[in-house]
């Protein structure tokens, strides 16, 4: 076992751990994108990102890639990793404005504008396809092409893939593509309303309509409620 | 298993020795030696044929034993390529075409008289040189790894042994343990070349250290920043020098195994290293016990495809091991868990050169050339806006001012020197307000800027810092691998600002943003490569932020760079009605005919800036405009010219 500090307090770790899986034992919540417990991480998202270090040498590393060592100092919430965070997440925004996950995450992090040209990407890069098809498919039928600008996520050569058993797990994983917000339409780049839902069930209805969560998330019913209303 | 040809030549170090001395004895005979640099920028200024011609000359006059040819790699003054030097005066011939070939051999080595049309002259007093010592960018120079690119005729292992070549190898592995030889080297001080400047010493000593039988030492030659091209003229011009240095790590680290990783761009580096490969083999200096000693080590090529990450240590073992190249998590650190996860030592391509030098001379000799944190020479490209373009070698602690004047020969057109970028495109660029900066690897950190692999490419006044920003920023998000969201996606929403700014729609707050977004990607990102990408912002912000203000509030680019924001004007009064600019307009946006005032037409034109380089100086009537209205344009066609017959000098 190994001792570091997390957040001023000291706790044991397993050697093989990283600061992610380490803070996530102590219960400290980490937002991640391109991470899953089955998947050997990746670092590609940086919204794990802590500070290392003391003093005046602190750095910013992805806790999901960097393995626990003796003694070390690290602060999960810091006020640079909460900003560097931030931006990261207006940058996923701009990318993929669509995906209910980092729309979740920008209501988490209070992120309340985008100040980047917004293209509807939707691909964010993270590679839990590829790890997946890889890892524990074991078909390897995908990959990163090409770099910087003309970057995707493809079969070789972009033919159909021979390996390809169509099992459709880079969908599963994929944390933009499959979880479409089924809600209203926000009115800007930031939607918000899962935080701030309104109007709730109960208002319209007797009884709470939803059994997926907290009432009033997606406001689905309540659309459907008040397109009766009017007819 | 041992060839029949490394039993036959396996040499010993007394082998080595009385070879080098059998070289030496039949080169003895003083005959004049005819240089003629040919490394691939030497090629492309058309030395290929120069050196055609010198053969047919010298065959022409049946000279074959009275006069030796040599082709060499780039001896760095690359502006006067394709040059010859004659040996044994030194005498500098620059410029030449295959037709001189013919003059020089009747009039210099026949006759022995100079030629001084050939001559090199000095851009700004016009006095000329006959030796190559007394050249001002050679005299300021401190060449101890680029002097030798002109003594040895890469392909041939016999010169490099001729000037003592392999002689450190031998002193080292006869004279000191491997334990010896680091601590020689962490004594010299010797710092990466490569541009992080880590202590050779101690990344060697941190490989030595590391548990594992087996063990990897790799040359990392994969020399991308645009203006940066030391490293390709060392592999060219003295590849033997590379290969010692890399012989002698591997025997201070423990390894049996090099590899140099160069890219496939460098097809001439890449030939001449397997060719010298080759014959430090045939002679027994690469393979099984080395000089008869019970050292073993052989080195092989790994060429990569030109990815400017594959730079990256991490990016480098994956490129090697054969997957993508993309940089992966440090710790672990190569040294400990490396190419096919062994201990691995990476060095550039200069570092290793240097590495014989320091066996050779000592550590002692060595500290004593540079500053007290930075020792030794380094190598800058001085490309650019520049008089002499070319490869500088300099003691570290030479201020920039030395380098830029003294040794470049300042900026061409007497124009006024602006600022020059240093690090290639993840470094910054620094101001003329900094000068007299001593150019070490703590000089240039504070500056906002690093070493990197020594690119210096120097703007004048013409040069717009927001274009400049752009064009490293579109750079480095092509080459981003695309790994960390904060390094592709940031660098190309910077990328996005500033294409705005210098379109002339930037807001307000574009800066601001501009920075945030760039601590951000220093932060966050996993390499080198991006935590150093938003330098080039970082850095033109820091020195030239009334440019952007310029770009963003007045829409002005002052330095008449950006095409979206200047427009192209002519004087109705000083026209001439010369014709030339409509003729020479490619896209014929300027009507107006003999004796007509011309007239461009904004709509039509491309803005090339064509007219304003033909209108002759005498009527100066185009002008180049920015961050103002277009003026009014005079009635097409009406206007007959007004001649002024006597202020006009034709």
């Amino acid at each position: 076992m190994l001792t570091l500090r997390i957040n001023g307090l000291d706790v044991q770790a397993e050697e093989w751990w990283s600061l992610l899986e380490t803070s996530r034992f102590y219960g400290i919540e980490i937002p991640t994108l391109c991470y899953h417990d089955g998947l050997s991480p990746w670092g590609g998202c940086r919204l794990c990102v802590m500070e290392i270090g003391e003093g005046e040498n602190t750095r910013l590393v992805s806790s999901c890639t960097y393995t626990a060592a003796e003694g070390l100092v690290v602060r999960t919430h810091s006020r640079r990793v909460m900003e560097a965070r931030k931006v990261l997440v207006e940058l996923l925004l701009s990318t993929c404005p669509s995906s209910k996950t980092i729309q979740d995450l920008a209501s988490a992090l209070g992120v309340q504008r985008v100040r980047f040209k917004v293209d509807h990407d939707d691909c964010i890069y993270c590679g839990l396809c590829v790890r997946m098809c890889a890892e524990q498919m074991g078909a390897k039928a995908i990959g990163f092409v090409n770099r910087g600008g003309k970057l995707k996520i493809s079969t070789p050569f972009d033919r159909q893939s021979e390996v390809c058993r169509h099992c459709g797990a880079c969908m599963y994983i994929c944390p933009v593509c499959q979880l479409r917000c089924q809600g209203p339409e926000a009115t800007g780049v930031v939607c918000g309303s899962c935080l701030r839902p309104e109007p709730t069930c109960l208002e319209f209805y007797p009884d709470q309509m939803c059994y997926m969560g907290s009432a009033g998330d997606c406001g689905t019913c309540i659309r459907e409620a008040k397109r009766a209303q009017q007819n | 298993m041992r060839t029949q040809v490394e039993d036959d030549k396996g040499l010993t170090h007394e082998g080595l020795k009385g070879l080098r001395d059998n070289i030496l004895l039949a080169r003895s005979q003083k005959i004049p030696h005819i240089v003629i640099p040919s490394g691939t920028c030497c090629q492309a200024r058309g030395s290929s044929d120069v050196v055609e011609a010198f053969q047919k000359a010298i065959e022409r006059h049946s000279l074959q034993d009275k006069v030796a040819l040599r082709t060499t790699g780039c001896g760095g003054f690359c502006q006067s390529e394709p040059n010859v030097v004659i040996y044994p005066e030194e005498i500098y011939y620059q410029k030449l075409s295959p037709d001189d070939a013919e003059e020089v051999i009747l009039k210099t080595i026949l006759e022995g008289r100079i030629i001084d049309r050939l001559l090199f002259a000095d851009p700004i007093t016009g006095e000329r040189f006959t030796h190559l010592k007394e050249i001002p960018f050679f005299q300021k120079q401190r060449r101890l790894l680029l002097s030798d690119n002109l003594r040895v005729d890469p392909t041939s292992i016999e010169d490099y042994l001729s000037i003592g070549g392999y002689s450190a190898l031998s002193k080292s592995l006869r004279e000191k343990t491997p334990d010896k030889v680091i601590s020689e080297i962490k004594q010299s001080d010797l710092r990466g070349r490569g541009g992080a400047g880590f202590s050779t010493g101690g990344k060697w000593e941190l490989c030595r250290k590391a548990k594992g039988d087996v063990k990897y030492v790799i040359c990392n030659a994969d020399e991308g920043d645009p203006g940066a091209y030391m490293d390709r003229s060392l592999l060219e011009g003295n590849p033997h020098s590379v290969i010692e240095g890399m012989i002698i790590g591997g025997y201070a680290i423990g390894s049996r195994e090099g590899i140099v990783y160069v890219r496939d761009e460098y097809p001439l580096a890449v030939s001449h290293c397997k060719l010298a490969i080759g014959k430090a083999r045939e002679y027994g200096l690469l393979g099984h016990n080395i000089l008869g000693s019970d050292f073993s080590f052989d080195i092989t090529i790994s060429m990569g495809a030109g990815a400017f990450v594959c730079g990256e240590e991490t990016a480098l073992i994956a490129s090697i091991e054969g997957r993508r190249g993309t940089p992966s998590q440090r710790p672990p650190f190569p040294a400990q868990r490396g190419l096919w996860n062994k201990p691995t030592n990476i060095n550039n391509v200069e570092t290793w050169a240097n590495v014989p030098l320091i066996m050779k001379n000592g550590a002692s000799w060595y500290s004593l050339i540079g500053t007290e944190k930075s020792k030794g020479t380094k190598i800058f490209s001085l490309v650019g806006k520049i008089n002499n373009t070319g490869l500088v070698e300099v003691p570290l602690g030479t201020t920039l001012r030395e380098i830029i004047y003294d040794i470049g020969g300042g900026i061409p057109g007497n124009r006024r020197f602006k600022a020059v970028q240093t690090g290639g495109p993840s470094g910054g660029c620094i101001p003329s307000s900094l000068l007299d900066l001593q150019i070490d690897y703590e000089g240039l950190k504070e500056a906002g800027c690093i070493m990197g692999s020594g690119g210096m490419i120097v703007m004048d006044e013409n040069t717009c810092m927001v274009d400049i920003a752009r064009y490293y920023t579109s750079f480095l998000n092509d080459e981003s691998c695309g790994k960390c969201l904060s390094c592709s996606k940031g660098t190309q929403r910077m990328l996005e600002i500033l294409t705005d700014i210098s379109k002339g729609n930037g807001k307000d707050g574009d800066i601001g943003l501009l920075e945030e977004l760039a601590i951000v990607i220093k932060d966050a990102s996993l390499c080198g490569l991006g935590q150093t990408a938003p330098n080039p912002v970082l850095s033109t912000i820091r020195y030239f932020q009334d440019e952007y203000e310029a770009h963003i509030k007045e829409k002005r680019c002052l330095a008449g760079v950006c095409k979206d924001l200047i427009f192209y004007y002519i004087h109705p009064e000083k026209c001439q009605a010369c014709l030339i600019c409509s003729t020479n307009c490619p896209v014929g946006a300027i009507t107006g005919g003999k004796g007509l005032v011309h007239i461009i037409k904004q709509d039509k034109c491309i803005k090339c800036g064509a007219c304003l380089d033909v209108c002759p100086t005498r009527f100066s009537a185009v002008v180049r405009l920015s961050g103002e209205k277009v003026p009014e344009p005079v009635v097409e066609g009406v206007k007959v010219i007004r001649k002024r017959e006597k202020d006009v000098n034709t």
